[in-house]
């Protein structure tokens, strides 16, 4: 029966359900119809065979080496998987659940006796289990197990356990970023490495206290070249906002919101406004500080609702 | 009268067509605009002992004078932030011209702002550079606020927050320049007008300003020539007297984000340039009977009317409503067209126009105009003058 398994979407939650169900009812399909093999055992495969992989045997070409015995029954360079090829069935279901990369595990083979020139073979195979979900290093995967007889005239001549795991391919990574990198100097460099740690810092001057933003070498207010700075409480309010539709800037998505934001400490810091509609933004819309780290170089001040 | 009022006048005024793609080298545009602007003023290019320029434009006077053939040149120079530049080269060819460093200055601004390099992306290396304003960029553009449209519209958010104006009072503006500019054969949006439900409709670029509210994007170039007033008599147009020059930069100022003034919803740097401007002409406001506003974005219109007294602070959407800055208006403004309508040539096709009001030649000739107050790019260190008929 195993043909019929027409794999249907399945939501994620459903997904484990759906496999095991698929793998029992294959499992109890048993063996699917033999597939006779294209051509028969012949003396020209075996020593192309024998010579690539250099086995000077002298019983070769007389039988064929037992390892080939997948050989023979290849479907070509143009060969489709038979419809009810239980393999085939689980791997569509595993497909449509996400798990669409593949990796051949464990394969095993025994030989009941020596194939010679002339044989004619057939194969079939058996869903024998479905194992998962497990976690692997190359992602969350299920194992599927089958074996597949070979046999001439009926009688069984070899046999083979495959394993492979179908896992969920893990995401591509994020593109990097590329934004436009601030010039720093000697005057800016206390910001960006506080937003590195994850501070939002203000110049604070050494000789009057006075708070500045964006900071410069010498008070303003009192001529001091003394400049240090406070860590920021990271809360204020939209003091103006823009929505940028157009043109498409490197590294941003629009429509995204830039605001200006009056800090508790009285300093104005522009950034991104994240986690909020740009419909939903309003001059004094209360912010916090969340900080939009590009890559391990550069990690821009940004804002979100509080 | 005090110092350079007077002095100086403006002479000559010369432009390329403004087009989309000029076909043709920013230098060789330049020379173009130069030699129609001589022509204009009766002379030729071995009476130039002067040129300025922008330091934004890519054609040194060096260039410009082998291209004219102008044998010496005993003053030179180019002024920057952007469009706030454009006042100020007439401002300092006044004062070579006042004080006998120069007898003929040309100031000229050429570019291929459409085909070429386009003002409306983001600048790319503007953070590069180690310099102040590389530092400046820092803070604006790795965060997403990379624009010419952006900068103002964050300064225009603000604006409509503290005054209650609406995107609406904004498309007045963009409806009165489009309505100029449709009678202005020379304007690329010429036989075009907008209504303001066009404006509104028009999309986003970034909100608060629609597309309407931007200026379009250009080539061409615009030259205008500088003369002392005696010599000016004897020319063939009427003089346009400079009764006033000056730049102007505020406290805490940046280049189009001086975010983190007390206030944000003025022109300090512009205040700056209009006092100036009132004290040395000796004239107030109403004394004005054109304005020749700098308009890359409709928002810095209004504030330009409060800074310069014609209104109020925030009360400019009473002035522009019913046609307040439109022809037959109480000041009409920019009767080229503009920016938004005719061309941006970073200010100097209006500064072109102003000397046109004067003469009483232009195809949207204002009546009886004595005094033209015009001015340069806004949210930068700017300039402005004062024209009047001599
Ligand atoms: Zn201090």
């Amino acid at each position: 029966m195993s043909a019929g398994v027409a794999p249907a979407p399945v939501d994620a939650p459903d997904a484990a359900r759906r496999i095991e169900e698929t793998a029992r009812r294959l499992v109890e399909a048993g063996d699917c119809a033999p597939r006779p093999a294209r051509d028969p055992v012949n003396e020209p495969m075996i020593n192309n065979w024998t010579e690539a992989l250099g086995d000077a045997n002298p019983a070769y070409p007389g039988q064929a080496p037992p390892a080939m015995v997948q050989v023979w029954t290849m479907g070509g360079l143009h060969g489709r998987r038979a419809a009810d090829d239980p393999l085939g069935a689980m791997s569509a279901v595993l497909d449509e659940a996400g798990f669409t990369s593949v990796v051949a595990t464990d394969c095993a083979q025994t030989y009941a006796r020596v194939l010679r020139p002339g044989e004619r073979l057939a194969i079939r195979s058996r869903l024998t289990g479905v194992a998962g979900p497990k976690r692997t290093a190359l992602g969350e995967g299920w194992f599927v197990t089958t074996v597949s007889t070979w046999t001439v005239d009926d009688e069984p001549v070899a046999e083979m356990m495959f394993r492979i795991l179908k896992f969920r391919p893990p995401p591509p990574p994020e593109p990097p970023r590329e934004v436009p990198r601030p010039q720093v100097n000697r005057d800016t460099a206390y910001f960006w490495e506080g937003t590195a740690v994850g501070e939002l810092r203000i110049q604070r001057c050494g000789g009057c206290g006075a708070l500045r933003h964006p900071p410069g070498p010498m008070c303003p207010r009192c001529g001091a070249t003394r400049p240090g700075y406070v860590v920021a409480s990271g809360r204020g309010e939209v003091y103006s906002f823009v929505v940028h539709h157009h043109p498409p800037l490197p590294g941003r998505r629009a429509p995204f919101v830039v605001a200006l934001v009056e800090l508790e400490e009285g300093v104005r810091v522009l950034g991104e406004l994240r986690g909020v509609e740009p419909g939903a933004v309003r001059v004094g819309l209360p912010v916090e500080v969340g900080l939009d780290r590009i890559d391990d170089e550069l990690v821009l001040p940004a804002w979100r609702p509080r | 009268m005090i110092g350079l009022s007077g002095a100086a006048s403006v002479v000559g005024i010369g432009a390329t067509e403004f087009s989309k793609d000029s076909g043709r080298s920013e230098l060789r545009l330049a020379a173009e605009a130069v030699r129609a602007a001589l022509a204009d003023a009766g002379l030729g290019p071995s009476d130039v002992d002067g040129l300025v320029t922008f330091s934004m434009d890519a054609n040194a006077e060096i260039a410009v004078a082998r291209e004219l053939g102008v044998p010496r040149l005993r003053f030179f120079g180019q002024i920057g932030y952007g469009g706030g530049a454009a006042c100020a080269t007439v401002g300092h060819a006044a004062m070579a011209v006042a004080t006998g460093l120069a007898d003929v200055v040309v100031c000229y601004r050429a570019f291929n702002e459409r085909s070429g390099h386009r003002f409306g992306r983001m600048a790319a290396g503007a953070t590069a550079a180690p310099t102040s304003g590389g530092i400046d960029n820092g803070w604006q553009y790795p965060v997403g606020l990379a624009t010419p449209a952006a900068t103002v519209a964050m300064f225009a958010q603000r604006y409509l927050h503290e005054f209650g104006a609406t995107s609406e009072d904004f498309g007045r503006v963009a409806v009165a320049m489009r309505r100029h500019a449709a009678t202005n054969p020379r304007a690329w949006f010429h036989g075009r007008p907008i209504t303001l439900a066009e404006h509104q409709a028009s999309r986003w670029i970034v909100e608060p300003l629609h597309l309407l509210d931007c200026c379009q994007e250009s080539d061409g170039a615009v030259a205008v020539v500088v003369t002392g007033t005696e010599r000016a008599r004897d020319l063939p147009h009427p003089p346009a007297v400079i009764a006033a020059a000056a730049q102007g930069s505020g406290a805490d100022q940046f280049t189009m984000t001086s975010y983190y003034r007390d206030d944000l919803t003025g022109l300090p740097e512009l205040g700056v340039v209009a006092a100036q401007l009132w004290a040395q002409a000796g004239i107030g406001p109403g004394d004005v009977q054109v304005g020749m506003l700098y308009d890359h974005f409709t928002p810095f219109v209004l504030v330009q009317l409060e800074e310069l007294g014609f209104c109020g602070r925030g009360e400019a959407r009473h002035l522009i409503a019913d046609g307040g800055i439109e022809l037959g208006g109480v000041l009409p403004v920019n009767p080229h067209g503009g920016q938004l309508g005719e061309a941006y040539i970073h200010g100097m096709n209006g500064l072109a126009e102003g000397v046109r009001q004067i003469r009483g030649s232009s195809v949207n000739q204002v009546a009886d105009v004595r005094n033209v107050v015009v001015t340069a790019g806004t949210g930068v260190p700017t300039s402005g003058l004062v024209l009047t008929a001599g």
